[in-house]
């Protein structure tokens, strides 16, 4: 059974549809087409950017590439009456072959440009805004980059471990799964493993980074918007992985204080009351 | 006038002294004990293809688990294992040695030789290569590993994964590591010596040129992993700490030394791919293939770049900016020989008489999608993208448009394109071009919404996830593909076996081939070729028609295939 140009037509016509939907993404589609962003962070948002500047190139190369493979098969395909036909005997032709070398290698300098770029915003920290929580403990960067400009901000040591994710804030409380943040301010992470590689990824809050036991890792976010923003660990960890998940509820800065001083007043509550049930326990006094 | 004589040119006869004729082996255990390449390649070829179906099976079951959220069809433990074994086993256990069992058949007989250079080493392949799988499978009966492919430590450390699953896995990586490196040192050796009289380096068939290059790479990459499953080893019994980082050794370590095998090894599977790849196109556009040269300069290049990208694995391990923005250049220069092949491949296409046959079909179909797979590439090793799509559904989709629409498409076009070769039979057009409708259809469903779950935030390796992260639909579309794919490639299965007994009889050149496999008799006796021609251009098959139709006077209807008479109407 020959390759029917019905069949022809109705591949053309799924490429079509599958370029146009590239192209002409609605805003609904747009979800399925790019990464996540929408946290008021910068480093998602240039991320998303970023990835459709690629995703336009790709799109032209893609396009063309199946463009000319389908013409070529419907067009030059052995007819019944082409009894003899002999093909073209080409071999090759030199300035072609230059022509479309240098032209791959121009797309990819473009993609390398705008790249570089987007890398900035993507990689350094932002300043953190009017409202922003005030500094707690020392501010890091991601391994070279630098640090945050201002004194504002906040680091939380992040502690992964099989399956479960401890925040630990500057002022001494601490939290499981769940990060509070307070909205406007440039979080620092400061990630590390007690037992296996983690990785912590929050797909609206930017890329994810590893959590490698023997090294400190670091990222950031700056959430603009109050809500919960749902993750989970993006590196095989055993069998609890898919189980591994992690939220960070953005907040206003005050209720953010408040929430942190509670927390850890709760905390010291909670030692305080274990600590005298140890020694009403204890058989030694 | 010249005469079949002169173009036939005979090389002289070895003078070989027999001291007794012993009957040739026959019957079922004559399979043990050959050393015959061409049945040493059907070794490697029909085991391969077996631990395919069996990847295949342990794919579906994933996917049957991954088709509705909060399923149970799986527990952690089975879906971890089966997830460890379904890549160990598509990688070292198909697509390696599927290539090298088509390298073993059809090597000898492209470049005229009589057997590779040294079969007894041959057959120690390949039996290598079986232990190793028998090795790894005989885990089911204690504990398969469940740590992934990569093993990544210290998840692989003897503190998080105590039964034996890792070690067999270790085992299985040393017994078809030293299998592949042997036969690689074979076709290296092979090509290098034993091509026809006249086959210049110019002359030699781009899937020889793909094997030679592909038998550098292993040679220059598999030491790596067998040096670091050794210290992974020593690590989990004798007390060593190269990766324990409580006593000063590094995880990150691990990642290094396994990536710098593990990206060469993509390209140790493609490569062959794109051989076969370039021997079907030019027989079923009935042309040249455009651009020989740089079709072996941009393979050379290909293998030589696959050296210097493995940290575009590591991006989000802490690494400082400058060694991700070297790994993020090297990996997307690669993108350049590689696009160099894709448009000397439909240049090849473009002006042809193209003979629709189902090996013309899949070739067409790797080119289309393993094209995708290239672009995914390509966003990829743009660091700060990887960023937010390393680990998820996005990878997943990259890689099996890369493995399935790349090297299972043009593996699938080998079979199509050889068969006949091998076996003497054709195997049926009609059932082979549905075979890829379905695995066409099956591959895009299951593999291109994976782009959008991976972006969407579903990270690779899960074996459930809640529903409220609304990703049932595209997850079910998936599943669902991957039975149509399935079932495409048990239509092959069926294909294949029913027409070892009642295919159309092909004769010794059914495509009317450019490279001297078709110049012998289909399937070709032990001794390969009576004579060998002397070669004097990279498409000798065609010089041959081309006198036999100057002596003869009868015309050899380049775009007729001699087999279309034979086969039976309504097949």
């Amino acid at each position: 059974m020959p390759f029917t140009s019905r069949r022809g037509l109705l591949a053309v016509a799924l490429l079509a549809v599958a370029a146009a939907s590239l192209l002409f993404a609605p805003a609904a589609l747009a979800d399925y087409l790019t990464p996540e962003s929408g946290g008021g962070s910068r480093n998602a948002e240039d991320i998303d950017t970023l990835f459709k500047w690629v995703l336009y190139v790709a799109a032209v190369v893609f396009v063309g590439v199946e463009g000319t493979l389908l013409y070529s098969i419907l067009r030059f395909r052995k007819r019944k009456r082409q009894r003899d036909a002999v093909a073209a005997q080409i071999r090759g032709n030199t300035s072609l072959e230059i022509g479309w070398t240098v032209g791959a290698a121009l797309v990819l300098v473009v993609i390398t440009v705008v790249t570089f770029i987007k890398l900035p915003g993507i990689k350094n920290p932002e300043r953190t805004g009017p409202g922003g929580a005030t500094a707690g403990g020392p501010l890091f960067a991601t391994i070279d980059q630098p640090n945050p400009p201002g004194d504002k901000g906040l680091t939380i040591d992040v502690n992964s471990q099989q399956y479960l994710w401890r925040y630990a804030y500057p002022n001494g409380a601490y939290a499981y799964t769940t990060m509070i943040v307070p909205t406007h301010t440039t979080v620092i992470l400061n990630l590390f493993s007690q037992d296996v590689i983690h990785s912590w990824w929050i797909p609206k809050l930017g890329g994810k980074m590893d959590a490698t036991p023997g090294y400190r890792n670091k990222t950031w976010f700056k959430v603009t918007k109050e809500g919960t923003y749902r993750g989970r660990c993006a590196e095989l960890c055993g069998r609890g992985h898919a189980e591994m998940l992690a939220y960070v509820k953005a907040v206003s800065p005050t209720e953010y204080r408040e929430w942190v001083g509670r927390q850890k007043r709760l905390i010291e509550q909670a030692n305080r009351e274990a600590a005298q049930q140890r020694r009403t326990l204890s058989p030694i006094q | 006038m010249a005469t079949v004589e002169t173009a036939l040119q005979t090389r002289p006869r070895p003078q070989i002294v027999a001291h007794e004729a012993r009957p040739e082996p026959s019957g079922w255990t004559s399979w043990f004990t050959t050393v015959d390449h061409k049945r040493i390649g059907i070794l490697y070829m029909a085991t391969a293809f077996v631990f395919f179906l069996v990847g295949g099976v342990e794919a579906l079951l994933m996917r049957t688990q991954l088709g509705t959220p909060e399923n149970s069809f799986l527990d952690p433990a089975t879906y971890n294992s089966l997830m460890t074994m379904h890549g160990t086993t598509m990688i070292f256990l198909f697509v390696v040695p599927m290539m090298a069992g088509f390298a073993n058949y059809f090597v000898p007989l492209q470049i005229g030789a009589r057997d590779m250079a040294f079969p007894r080493l041959n057959a120690l392949s390949y039996w290598l290569f079986l232990m190793g799988g028998v090795v790894f499978y005989a885990s089911l009966f204690y504990s398969p590993p469940e740590a992934g492919w990569t093993m990544y430590t210290p998840l692989s450390s003897s503190a998080y994964s105590s039964g034996g699953g890792v070690d067999a896995w270790i085992f299985l990586i040393h017994l078809t590591g030293i299998s592949s490196i042997l036969g690689a040192l074979n076709f290296y050796v092979t090509i290098a010596n034993m091509r026809a009289p006249g086959m210049g380096w110019s002359r030699l068939p781009l899937f020889c040129w793909t094997i030679l290059t592909f038998a550098i790479l292993i040679v220059l990459a598999l030491p790596t992993i067998a040096a670091a499953v050794t210290l992974l080893l020593t690590d989990r019994h004798f007390g060593t700490h190269f990766f324990d980082p409580t006593e000063g050794g590094s995880p990150l370590l691990w990642q290094h030394l396994f990536w710098f095998f593990g990206h060469p090894e993509v390209y140790i599977m493609i490569l062959p791919a794109f051989g076969i790849i370039s021997e079907v196109l030019p027989v079923f556009a009935r042309k040249p293939i455009f651009g020989y040269k740089a079709i072996v300069v941009a393979t050379v290049s290909i293998a030589f770049l696959s050296l210097l990208v493995w940290a575009h694995h590591m991006f989000t391990t802490p690494i400082s900016t400058v060694v991700l923005s070297f790994f993020f250049l090297s990996s997307v220069v690669i993108a350049v020989p590689t696009g160099v092949k894709v448009f000397n491949w439909i240049a090849t296409l473009w002006r042809g008489t193209i003979v629709m046959k189902t090996p013309l079909y899949f070739a067409a179909g790797f080119i289309a999608f393993f094209t995708l797979g290239g672009i995914s590439g390509v966003i990829l090793a743009i660091f700060p993208l990887d960023w937010q799509l390393h680990d998820t559904y996005f990878v997943i989709a990259h890689f099996h448009y890369v493995l399935v629409a790349g090297a299972v498409n043009a593996i699938l076009a080998g079979i199509y394109y050889w068969f006949p070769k091998i076996t003497g039979r054709m195997l049926n057009d009609t059932l082979g071009k549905i075979s890829f409708w379905f695995t066409f259809v099956g591959f895009n469903a299951t593999f291109l919404v994976q782009h959008s779950l991976g972006m969407d935030g579903m990270v690779r390796r899960i074996y459930e996830y809640e529903s409220s992260t609304g990703w049932g639909d595209l997850n079910l579309i998936s599943t669902i593909g991957s039975y149509i794919l399935g079932v495409g490639v048990l239509i092959t299965v069926v294909n294949i076996v029913r027409s070892l007994k009642r295919g159309a009889v092909a004769g010794p050149d059914p495509w009317k081939g450019n490279t001297l496999e078709w110049f012998t008799e289909s399937p070709p006796p032990p001794n390969n070729f009576d004579v060998v021609p002397y070669v004097r251009s990279v498409e000798p098959m065609k010089d041959i028609r081309r006198q036999v139709e100057r002596d003869t006077g009868s015309p050899q209807r380049e775009t007729e295939l001699t087999y279309e008479e034979a086969e039976p109407v309504g097949a």
